[in-house]
This record gives structure tokens, C-alpha cells and sequence, in this order.
């Protein structure tokens, strides 16, 4: 790793300042990718600014029709979560599947969002649910946020303050994870909403990250069961092709996952 | 460099370190507490697993300035005096190790997972559980049974205090 300086703000005001100082600074959440990522020198802040123990920036919140959950909320807390449990267990399901125990323990929401992994599993939650994306700047709604690979629409320098889920009629999420990394293989969100609209989102699939299926959404609107997916063809085009496994399986692997996760839905 | 203040095993310590020092390096090369292992050095093993505030975490993937004022605790932070931690002692009575490189990690781990279940721990939950923990002799099964001996030794080691 090269040499940094590390600075622990108190608050969001105080990290922004920070940063617009530093000459090349990042955000610091629970460091599970920025960590790793400048031990391999791929990253080399010279001022990394932790945003893990501002208080403002931590916690779940209940509110009419859905949830808040803070950014620098860890994992573990959310899978714990009452509040999260009890409106969207989904949510929580999803939170409990990240990385092992110990990471759940460092990474937070608002990192995983801000990185935008192609195979990280919060982005399904947000896209699939229709989750906005709360900054020190704004509010951006999911289906504008995800800009594919590692890219999203925060600006430099933008801080993700919190994410606010509606609470939908069905909700419901399957993983086929990676072995060793957990990372998805390929994981499928699927939401209804209150007003009958459905929304499915994959991760760990697609070259630019995570992706609506349409096809999908299109099958189960119609017919809200596992079987109403048997006969949708869903086409390995920009899909991810690695020697994890072929587009082709991905392809299978969305439509599969997307059964699962109806049937979790219930 | 940056002068850290933390709480390691129940005594304040403090170091003066390079802001790029991994929680990991403290311990080891700062503070000569060498149990705590680095493995992978990619947050996949858990030789290196310690308890920041309770919580068991890879201490290669935290900066030291990231622990500053919390408490920390190393596999060296458990035994009582010459009396071992009953999840030390279920380890060597279960014959819980081989080469012994992944066993602090284990156990700190194992500690973390039966606090978080209360107690109430089976097989199949304890192997789950342990997905962040490698073991490169494979002796997961003599692991797994320690850590299911400890935590019925924790609840009676609780219920006599």
C-alpha cells in the first residue's frame, strides 16, 4: 500500500471539506473494497476520509410507507435489523448473504452502493425495490443511479447520506453465489408493488452491472408464480462470460434465481 | 505518521504509526501480540480475525486509525491468567487444530458466533458460520465439534456467573 493520510471526520460537512482539500482523496466506509484495492496499489488516495463513525451516517429508521437505512450502516446491522426484518425481510435476507460474518461486520450499504460492483448484491435491493439513493447533495432515484461498471451517478466528491426502500407488496431475492469470493454468481431481486407492477433487477450477471429484466417483469406482471418464467428466453447478449461461467449459464442462472426468488417472495 | 490510541486486551496502548498500517501490523509488529495471523492478506481466511468493540472482524482489512479508541481483543486477550478460555480449551480437547496458522482466527470467530446465537448452536450452523474462516490442513470437522463443545461450556461458564 502506498502512503496515505487517513482522517476521521465527525461529520458529513466536515468530510466533504476534507475531501475537496485533499489532492486525490476517497471516502472511506468500511474499507472492505477500498482497503484491498490499495493493497494492490490499484488505488493510492492521498487522503482516505472514514465516514464509518459518523453518527448521522449510521442506523435504520422506520418511517410511513418504507425504510431508511443510514449508509454507514454495516451489513450485519442491517441482517439484524427489526426494522428491516419486519418491513422488507428481503432486505435483510440479502444483507445476510454478503461476503462472511467478519466483512458483515465492516461493509456498509453506502460503500457497496457507491462502488457499484458488478456482482455486489445491494444494487438488485435498490433497482429492484425502487430505492432513492439519499446524498449530501440530493436525491437520485435507483433507476438513475447505477451507471454500469464500478460507475454511478454520484459526483466527486458526493457522499451517500442513506437509502430510502418503499415497502412493496412482494418482495424477494436468490443468490447463486461464488464459492470462494460469495460475490454473485448471479443474483435476482423481484419486487411487486403495491399497484401491481413488477420490478427485477439482476446483479453478477451482465458486462455493465446490474440490469431490469424485462422479460421477466413483463412474465410475472401477467402471472406472479415461478412457472409463469419456464418459457421466458432471456439472451446471454452482454452478459459476462469468465471462467466462472459462460453467458449462456448466467442467462440460465437469471431465469433460475428469478424462480427462487418468487418462490422466497411467496 | 499518526499516533493511535486504542484499548488491546483491557490496556490502553497507543503507537505511532503510518496512516497505511493495517490493524493486523499493529498488533504484530507494534505491539509484538504475534498470535493474530496474516493469511491471505485479501480478507478471505481469517487468520487474522480479532474482536473490535465484541465484533469479529479481518484485521487485515482495517486501518489502524480505524481502531482508534476502540477495544480490541487478540487471541491473546481471552484466557484468565493460566486458565484457558473454554473455547481454547474445547479446541485442544477435540484436537480443534493440526498445524495450528488458522486457529486464532478460528477462534475468535467461533467466540463471535456463539455470542451471536445466544448459545443455541447446531452443525450445520456452526460450518455456516465459519464460511470466512480457512482452514488449509482441512480439519474443519474437529473445529466444528470444538466450537459446538465451547458453546455448551459457555452457557454453563455464563449460568455460573
Amino acid at each position: 500500500m502506498h502512503q496515505t493520510t487517513y482522517h476521521r471526520p465527525s461529520s458529513i460537512d466536515e468530510a466533504a471539506s476534507l475531501f475537496a482539500k485533499g489532492s486525490d482523496a476517497k471516502y472511506l466506509a468500511g474499507g472492505h473494497t477500498l482497503i484491498p484495492v490499495m493493497k494492490q496499489r490499484l488505488a493510492s488516495p492521498s487522503d482516505v476520509i472514514d465516514l464509518g463513525k459518523i453518527k448521522e451516517l449510521i442506523g435504520v429508521e422506520a418511517t410511513g410507507d418504507g425504510i431508511v437505512v443510514k449508509a454507514a450502516t454495516t451489513h450485519y446491522d442491517v441482517a439484524s435489523s427489526e426494522t428491516v426484518r419486519k418491513a422488507i425481510p428481503a432486505l435483510a435476507y440479502l444483507a445476510s448473504l454478503i461476503g462472511d460474518p467478519a466483512v458483515r461486520h465492516r461493509g456498509t450499504i453506502g460503500g457497496s452502493l457507491a462502488n457499484n460492483d458488478p456482482a455486489a448484491d445491494y444494487p438488485a435491493a435498490v433497482l429492484a425495490l425502487g430505492a432513492t439513493v439519499k446524498t449530501n447533495k440530493r436525491s437520485i432515484s435507483a433507476d438513475d443511479f447505477f451507471k454500469g461498471l464500478f460507475s454511478t451517478a454520484l459526483e466527486d466528491g458526493e457522499i451517500i447520506t442513506a437509502v430510502s426502500f418503499p415497502v412493496q407488496a412482494k418482495a424477494g431475492y436468490a443468490k447463486f453465489n461464488h464459492p470462494a469470493s460469495r460475490f454473485a454468481l448471479t443474483g435476482v431481486f423481484v419486487a411487486k408493488t403495491p399497484a401491481g407492477d413488477v420490478r427485477v433487477a439482476a446483479t453478477g450477471a451482465s458486462q455493465s452491472g446490474v440490469m431490469r429484466v424485462g422479460a421477466i417483469e413483463a412474465a410475472l406482471k401477467a402471472n406472479w408464480s415461478a412457472g409463469a418464467i419456464d418459457s421466458v428466453k432471456i439472451s446471454a447478449d452482454g452478459l459476462l462470460n469468465d471462467i466462472h461461467g459462460t453467458a449462456d449459464y448466467r442467462a440460465n442462472l437469471i431465469k433460475v434465481m428469478a424462480q427462487r426468488a418468487v418462490q422466497a417472495a411467496g | 505518521m499518526s499516533i493511535v490510541k486504542l484499548t488491546v486486551n483491557g490496556k490502553a496502548v497507543s503507537a505511532d504509526v503510518e496512516d497505511r498500517t493495517l490493524l493486523v501490523h499493529l498488533l504484530r509488529d507494534h505491539l509484538n501480540l504475534t498470535g493474530t495471523h496474516v493469511g491471505c492478506d485479501t480478507s478471505q481466511c481469517g487468520a487474522c480475525v480479532v474482536h473490535i468493540d465484541g465484533r469479529a472482524v479481518k484485521s487485515c482489512t482495517v486501518l489502524a486509525g480505524q481502531a482508534a479508541g476502540s477495544s480490541v481483543t487478540t487471541i491473546e486477550g481471552i484466557a484468565k491468567g493460566d486458565e484457558l478460555h473454554p473455547m481454547q480449551a474445547a479446541f485442544r480437547d477435540n484436537h480443534g487444530l493440526q498445524c495450528g496458522y488458522c486457529t486464532p482466527g478460528m477462534i475468535m470467530s467461533a467466540i463471535d458466533i456463539v455470542h451471536r446465537h445466544s448459545g443455541n448452536l447446531d452443525e450445520a450452523t456452526v460450518r455456516h458460520e465459519l464460511e470466512g474462516n480457512i482452514c488449509r490442513c482441512t480439519g474443519y470437522h474437529n473445529i466444528v465439534k470444538a466450537v459446538l463443545d465451547a458453546a455448551g461450556r459457555m452457557k454453563v461458564a455464563q449460568a455460573a456467573e
